[in-house]
């Protein structure tokens, strides 16, 4: 931020340190999914690496245990990840025109929820070896840790995994007030999100709705609303 | 049953696929007003749908998944960064879950 000779990769490994950090105790809780699931460590790791999606593996190790077609498979993969798309048109508004398509591809084959968030509230363009930083901080923490848990299972102490289990939400909390604190509007429609995800996690029948789920439907409803009342004028 | 090496093909090209085609395929800004301001009200309102109430629910006792929430948006408006706010969320649960279990 200060200095001219920025190096966007090591930026990016630097803001991807509380990401791993809060990965760590929702990835061991994964793979002890994937454990019960039959998952091998190796397996598992090799799936963290190449997915990196909490409630798209979570789904993807319970389909297993349940005998799920490969169909099916498919249609909860696309379901559970689909707000990844949303995120790259999100991302895409702030590539720089004439960007070739394998730095275009590398922020695409970047984008978790935590490095999507950090990523697009960054001012300017997007430099593709920020988000790519990022992924070799988290990604690799991320799936070492899920290859722990099937090792481990519930061998960490309770109170380390409550406390770890916060790092994450803390994490997002930091990514939506500083905008929040610059637009009214924004902060109005967090505060309606908060209190419509509560809704949703607590009244049937919407609670019976699966978390993924919900969450996409929150987020197209409260985010419509936001565009069609508040349209957003000229640069961002 | 498929191998678990089928399994995790099958999410990985699923999910990558998903993640590079909107990066690559469409390569003009996108001029619609209700869809840009849409994907700008996107990550604020995913984000804080994720957080809340899941961070109650997370914790053993949800009172200090709750005071976390708390802290955390206090700590944010004060304007700390990404990794103090996750360092003191997980401090606030450590600490009050001593005295709360």
């Amino acid at each position: 931020m200060r200095t001219v000779t920025d190096n966007y990769f090591l930026k990016g490994m630097r803001d991807g340190i509380p990401i791993a950090m809060g990965y760590f105790a929702v990835a061991m809780s994964i793979g002890v999914a994937a454990r019960h699931s039959g998952f091998t460590p190796g397996q598992t790791f090799l799936s963290g690496m190449l997915l990196y999606a909490s409630a798209g593996q979570y789904a993807g190790f319970t389909l297993y245990a349940a005998g799920a077609s490969l169909l099916q498979l498919f249609a909860v993969t696309l379901i559970t990840n689909i707000r990844y798309t949303l995120m790259g048109f999100a991302l895409q508004q702030k590539v720089r025109p004439g960007t070739p398509v394998w730095k275009r591809a590398i922020i695409g084959a970047s984008i978790t929820d935590e490095i999507f968030g950090i990523t697009v509230v960054k001012q300017g363009y997007i430099n593709y070896l920020y988000p790519a930083g990022a992924w070799c901080m988290a990604v690799p923490v991320w799936s070492l840790a899920m290859a722990l848990g099937v090792y481990l299972g519930n061998l960490l102490p309770a109170a380390i995994i409550s406390a770890l289990s916060v790092a994450l939400y803390g994490m997002f909390i930091a990514i939506i007030i500083p905008p929040a604190k610059k637009d009214r509007i924004v902060a109005v429609f967090i505060v309606i999100a908060f209190a419509a995800s509560y809704l949703f996690a607590k009244v049937e029948p919407f609670s019976s709705i699966s978390e993924g789920t919900r969450t996409i439907i929150l987020t197209v409803g409260i985010s419509s609303a936001a565009a069609a009342l508040f349209p957003r004028k000229g640069e961002e | 049953m498929p191998s678990p090496y089928v399994w995790i093909l099958v999410m990985f090209l699923t999910s990558i696929t998903i993640r590079v085609l909107p990066l690559t395929l469409f390569r003009k800004p996108i001029e619609n007003t209700f869809f840009k301001s849409f994907l700008y009200y996107v990550p604020y309102v995913t984000l804080a749908v994720m957080t809340f109430p899941a961070i109650v629910d997370a914790t053993q006792v949800p009172a200090a998944g709750a005071a976390a929430f708390v802290i955390a948006i206090l700590c944010a408006v004060l304007g700390a960064d990404l990794f103090k706010v996750a360092i003191v969320s997980c401090a606030a649960v450590f600490i009050l879950e001593m005295f709360l279990i």
